[in-house]
């Protein structure tokens, strides 16, 4: 009896345990939320969005220039790392599907998705922004590109795995080329996916500070140039965080909440459609 | 298809509007030190004349590689870039404001200006022999104020700073210890305490952390309101840093024009000197004739019509002959 | 050449022949743009490894690479580079964070796949995403502005006072708690990997046998010991893969690390000191390093950065393969 007792406590207090552990992780999630929440809300104003930065240490002004410069940024982050990725999939998981290239290839990206995201942007650094001999925006976009396209070329990779075999075999049986049978008949069944995915993969990349702080720089002005250092919103809440001024800690926690709320957004987007379709 | 089409379609609407000049945008980047006013000037400039000076505050040593690479039209320096380095990275420099380096402590029950430091003790307490507040030595020179039993926890610049280079400049030349142990540049080796990114940063962690000490150009303090300190200067009396005691310094100087105006007041010899005074450059690349053009039109507007606001933000505007002495030097290298 | 891209897999029942026959313009060229796609992945690697080399050349030339690794020196006066200051905070504040994290990470996935109620499992699933997808920029803001103030205050006196009379102990928390140091960094840090630990470890577990369960179960063995003897050890290799991504993660993190490290490139033997990890070292003075030395000895750092990752990023798939490989079977 003893020890069926000394076991039932023992496992009593591991899942006790293991309870409180999970409520860790969820109470971590409220107090950031809720403080990037608070003090994010209380900052935020029209005047935000609309103005640009006033001076270091000037009372007022807004971040519409890291607004629109980190649209901008993602928004051709996405143009290029989107199609790269999307075709790299496909290779993978059609042309090769089987091959010893698509399994290593695979496993490299992989790897890419969680290389440190500081090194791209000393790559692009040296590649990009030295012999074109200034900071610019194009930089920035690029070095997120390359964030992007492993995320997307593996969830494609695995979206079009998915669509079962026949549905191809149906296509060739009608007499379609591969091409034709990929971008009608494949894409058409994964689509939902590979939307999944390119969410994802721009709620991963919007969220980057690392890669754009030599690459994209950094610019007080409104510029839709991205031939020039072009401002982004976590490269200024970098600034503004560690900035002395009480006016840029509250302008960048604004910035945080938005930035957050918008990923967020994307990715529980994601997520719904994962669970609404692959039920 | 159709979508991906329209998508192409946006692109290319977007593309062109996206490499045009939208407005005339001079780059900069460099010392933090004077970012306060150019970020000032640059607000009104661009009111003016519609001219974005796109002002980076990185470091002056990123302002110096910066420019050295040409990544950037302008770059900025409070640590003078000599002479021969001048020639050899075919650069061109000139001084743009005078400010001061202070000390900077975060103590409860202490007021800005009320605590007394000399060359001496401070080089100890950045050296790490003085740990603590209560120690005898600066209790010594701070009769009436109460210091507390605490650690002092140090706070220095991480990046390559000409902030540091004043200051490291001013610690080596007064304390030999120093000289010997650390020395001088825009970023040495600190034996203790813990690094800020750039002047904000620093003002940021020691605004943040009880009983420390960290050194930021003056009009951080102010803007702050951080606790900052009295030093004893070379000619032996306690000067609060302020707007005379760094004109006063400034007056001290005496710059070259042949030698890219290379030139520390650091430890000025005047009555009511500030004894960590530097003046801040502007470093141009040779080749880059027309961005300079800009960039020297944006500082002759400067000169003329931005001293009120230097002064408001406690920089020191360049006395007159300096600034026709600027103007010659513009002249002689075709730039005005 | 379509060919030769062309795919038949004699595992996998199904073989292409019929684009082998076909030789359609349209498809050789989509063919190739899909190869060329994919192989961007590998230019990437191969680009990212040659760049870093070509541009660290002259600090391997200066310093080689044993010298380069085991100096403690990093003094940009004397132009005196080495990695083992960076090297040393990077693993410390990764070691640490782990060290935080697995146990948490590990209750969560046992209290999601074993415990919780279906009503729970739901929520507490999707928080732990959500913690995943907070960008590391808005962690380091908060730790420096939440946490950090927290830790000084409360935490680090705490742990100082605790600690104070236990010999070797209190010199791990030797010095001023100012809640800018390796602690403060170090639990930032396993915040932010404890979603991608718990996530695996939750999938590793999901995939236990129901039936292998459900026998210990018949022999009365109680839901810990089912865990603890049955799910534990079976979905072994899956959760250590999970630590170890969460540790090539950890590794590469900057900016949520950035705010809080206090940027102190010493060997630093209590948690309340500043360090700098490589990456943070990379953030502060890349943009700022004024001399060809200095750059190129950022350059090498960036480059050891990337190997150690990229080594600890390949064991961590080949369990997670190996893993995913048993299961299947």
């Amino acid at each position: 009896m003893m020890r069926v007792q000394k076991r039932k406590i023992e496992g009593s207090i591991a899942l006790t345990f293991s309870t409180l552990a999970a409520f860790l992780g969820l109470f971590w999630l409220i107090f950031i939320l809720g403080d990037v929440l608070v003090h994010g809300v209380k900052a935020l104003n029209l005047d935000l969005f609309i103005n640009d930065p006033a001076p270091a240490g000037v009372e007022g002004g807004g971040l519409k220039n890291a607004f629109v410069g980190q649209l901008l940024i993602t928004l051709f982050a996405t143009l290029i790392g989107v199609p790269v990725g999307v075709l790299g999939g496909t290779f993978l998981a059609e042309y090769a599907r089987g091959r010893k290239i698509a399994r290593v290839i695979s496993v490299l990206a992989d790897i890419m998705v969680s290389v440190p995201s500081i090194v791209i942007g000393t790559f692009i650094y040296a590649a990009l922004v030295k012999p074109v001999g200034h900071f610019n925006g194009w930089a920035g976009s690029l070095a997120l590109a390359i964030i992007m396209v492993p995320v997307v070329l593996r969830t494609t990779e695995d979206m079009l795995s998915l669509v079962p075999w026949t549905l191809r075999e149906a296509a060739f049986a009608l007499g379609a080329p591969y091409y034709k049978v990929i971008t009608q008949v494949v894409y058409r069944g994964a689509a939902t996916g590979i939307l999944t995915g390119i969410l994802l993969s721009i709620a991963r990349v919007a969220g980057e500070t690392a890669p754009l702080l030599f690459t994209s720089f950094n610019n007080s002005f409104f510029s839709v140039n991205m031939n020039q250092p072009i401002s982004s919103l976590t490269v200024t809440i970098f600034q503004y965080a560690m900035g002395p001024y009480d006016s840029w800690h509250e302008q960048a926690w604004a910035a945080a909440f938005v930035i957050t709320i918008f990923i967020l957004i994307l990715t529980i987007t994601g997520r719904l459609i994962i669970k609404w379709r692959y039920r | 298809m159709r979508k991906l089409f329209l998508l192409l379609l946006v692109f290319a609407a977007l593309f062109p509007y996206t490499c045009a000049d939208a407005a005339q945008t001079i780059n900069g980047a460099g010392a933090t030190f004077p970012y306060p006013v150019y970020s000032a000037w640059a607000y009104d400039y661009n009111k003016v004349t519609g001219v974005q000076l796109n002002y980076q505050s990185i470091g002056s040593g990123g302002g110096v590689k910066q420019i050295s690479s040409r990544t950037v039209d302008f770059g900025a320096s409070d640590d003078p870039m000599r002479p021969e380095d001048i020639t050899k990275e075919k650069l061109l420099q000139f001084p743009a404001v005078i400010g001061g380096v202070v000390p900077v402590a975060n103590l409860a029950n202490v007021n800005p200006g009320q605590l007394k430091l000399d060359a001496d003790t401070l080089c100890k307490i950045f050296l790490g022999d003085i740990k603590k507040w209560s120690d005898a030595r600066v209790t010594k020179l701070n009769g009436g104020l109460k210091l507390p039993d605490s650690e002092i926890t140090v706070v220095y610049r991480s990046d390559g700073s000409g902030t540091t280079a004043i200051f490291t400049n001013y610690l080596a030349e007064t304390c030999p210890a120093w000289k010997e142990k650390v020395g001088a540049g825009k970023a040495v080796k600190f034996p203790v305490g813990i690094g800020g990114k750039g002047n904000e940063g620093v003002a940021n962690y020691v605004k943040r952390t009880a009983n420390s000490i960290g050194y930021v150009e003056f009009a951080y303090a102010k803007q702050n309101k951080l606790d900052y300190t009295q030093l004893k200067n070379k000619a032996g009396n306690f000067v609060e840093p302020g707007f005379e005691s760094f004109s006063d310094a400034a007056e001290t100087g005496d710059f070259d024009a042949k030698k890219g105006f290379y030139l520390w007041l650091t430890n000025a010899p005047g009555k009511q000197s500030w004894p960590i005074a530097g003046a801040t450059f502007i470093i141009l690349a040779k080749e880059k004739t027309d961005a300079n053009k800009q960039t020297v039109k944006f500082f002759d507007w400067a000169f003329n019509n931005g001293d009120t606001k230097a002064k408001d933000l406690v920089y020191v505007p360049l006395p007159k002959s300096l600034k026709d002495k600027i103007r010659a030097y513009w002249k002689a290298n075709g730039l005005q | 050449m379509p060919a030769l891209f062309c795919c038949f897999d004699i595992n996998k029942r199904r073989t292409m022949a019929i684009s082998f026959k076909n030789k359609n313009p349209v498809d050789v060229i989509f063919s190739l743009l899909t190869g060329l796609a994919s192989v961007s992945v590998i230019l990437f690697i191969i680009g990212i490894i040659y760049v870093l080399v070509s541009e660290s050349s002259l600090a391997m030339g200066r310093f080689g690479i044993v010298k380069f690794l085991t100096s403690a020196e990093w003094n940009p006066v004397k132009e005196d580079f080495g990695a083992l200051t960076n090297i040393y905070g990077t693993v410390l504040t990764t070691f640490l964070s782990l060290l935080f994290a697995i146990p948490v990470a590990i209750g969560i996935a046992i209290f999601v796949t074993e415990i919780a109620p279906n009503f729970l499992k739901g929520p507490i699933g999707v928080a732990i995403e959500l913690l995943a997808a907070i960008p590391s920029i808005i962690y380091g803001m908060w730790g420096l502005f939440t946490l950090s103030p927290i830790m000084s205050n409360y935490i680090e006196p705490f742990l100082k006072k605790v600690t104070a009379d236990i010999p070797l102990v209190n010199i791990l928390f030797q010095g001023t708690p100012m809640g800018i140091d390796i602690l403060t960094a170090s639990v930032i840090l396993s915040i932010m990997i404890i979603p991608f630990t718990a996530s695996i470890s939750r999938d590793s577990f999901n995939l236990t046998p129901s039936v292998v369960k459900e026998s210990a179960y018949a022999i009365g063995a109680t839901q810990w010991e089912v865990v603890k003897n049955v799910v534990l050890p079976y979905s072994k290799l899956g959760v250590f893969g999970g630590v170890v991504l969460s540790l090539g993660r950890a590794l590469g993190e900057t900016m949520a690390v950035a705010f809080v490290l206090g940027n102190n490139h010493r060997i630093a033997t209590s948690l309340l000191d500043a360090a700098a990890t490589i990456t943070v070292t990379l953030a502060n003075e890349f943009a700022e390093a004024d001399n060809d030395v200095y750059l190129s000895s950022l350059f090498y750092l960036a480059l050891v950065l990337f190997v150690m990752s990229f080594i600890t990023l390949a064991v961590a798939k080949f369990f997670l393969l190996k893993a995913e490989r048993k299961y299947s079977r």
